[in-house]
């Protein structure tokens, strides 16, 4: 039963962050933070946007399929339309042509929204940052990236690793410092 | 056909024809590019020959010049032949009348390598911003904003 409490000191993220007490008649009662309890449902339902523009799209693909399946960690359903999407995973290299079309994207998310920067490409324009004359050296030229992964392409552990990483990231979310991440951005204000 | 089957049936149609034979696995002639719409009309349409399948299209930048590179195969007999053709005033004959799926490959060499094909009906950019200056796979292509040289 060692390996059982150790789960519980690890703030392990099926841990729900309150106390549910049986009220009787069919309803429950929780205390907690609620900062918390929105992190906790925050991090442990993210609904990523695929955004796969080259190679690395075939590693978020094996990540998502079967054998890694990141579901289990609650990067549940891909959606196709980032209205319904919580964090857009850069997963290729950007273009200037395509430049506009992820900030559009971006834009169209609603908030909380969060970054994945997948592969070198996206990182910091990888193999293409010297001799090219069309690709963005780095997606955080357009919009505030979170996590980075680098590898070319990373291997879905990466990508796991990173999801898990921005889950942590959101834990630390305080309602009080709420704010745009698109604030500023545009004038050169990071974090 | 052979290699050299093909060499004799295509310099019996027409002189100032280069064939490279040796130390190649198609068959390569160059041609002049004033000739070069009468050798495609005839590649296709001459029964031993019957190159009816344009597989590559292709544009070089020799430093001095420029050319491009046809690959054609007949899907009857499947034979092959490698056609260049070089320029020096960056404009060619278009082939997309004989060949149509060069419409699209020669609106590309167009819009990375600036060959501007004389009768092409429709030639714009196809990669780029319609808005771009230059052609960026030229040899002498520069540019300082986007890119950075090593």
């Amino acid at each position: 039963m060692g390996v059982k409490s150790d789960m519980k000191n690890k703030n392990n993220q099926d841990t729900f962050p309150g106390q549910v007490i049986p009220g009787g008649n069919g309803g429950n009662i929780v205390v907690g933070v609620l900062d918390q309890i929105i992190n906790w449902s925050r991090s442990n339902s993210l609904w990523p946007l695929y955004f796969g523009t080259s190679c690395c799209a075939i590693e978020m693909m094996q990540t998502g399929a079967a054998r890694h399946d990141w579901s289990r960690f609650g990067m549940e359903v891909a959606r196709p339309t980032p209205r319904q999407a919580d964090v857009i995973v850069i997963a290729g290299t950007i273009t200037n042509k395509m430049a506009p079309v992820l900030r559009k994207l971006y834009d169209q998310m609603a908030e909380p929204k969060y970054v994945v920067a997948m592969g070198a490409c996206a990182v910091s324009g990888g193999p293409f940052y010297y001799n090219s004359y069309s690709v963005v050296r780095g997606a955080d030229h357009i919009i505030p990236v979170d996590v980075y992964v680098p590898g070319c392409p990373p291997r879905p552990e990466s990508l796991l690793d990173a999801m898990i990483k921005l889950q942590e990231k959101i834990k630390t979310f305080h309602n009080s410092k709420r704010k745009n991440p698109i604030e500023g951005f545009d004038e050169g204000k990071v974090g | 056909m052979t290699n050299s089957e093909l060499q004799v049936l295509v310099s019996s149609w027409m002189d100032d024809l280069e064939f490279i034979d040796e130390g190649v696995q198609y068959l390569t002639v160059t041609v002049p590019k004033e000739n070069l719409r009468d050798l495609m009309f005839k590649l296709r349409d001459d029964s031993e020959a019957a190159f009816d399948y344009m597989f590559s299209l292709t544009a070089v930048d020799w430093g001095k010049n420029r050319g491009m590179v046809y690959h054609l195969e007949s899907t009857k007999y499947r034979h092959i032949i490698v056609v260049h053709v070089n320029t020096e005033d960056e404009t060619l004959d278009t082939i997309s009348d004989i060949y149509p799926t060069a419409i699209l490959n020669e609106r590309e060499a167009y819009d990375l390598m600036g060959i501007k094909f004389t009768g092409h009906p429709d030639l714009r950019r196809l990669f780029l911003q319609d808005d771009w200056v230059g052609h960026p796979l030229r040899k002498d292509y520069v540019d300082e904003a986007n890119m950075i040289v090593k």
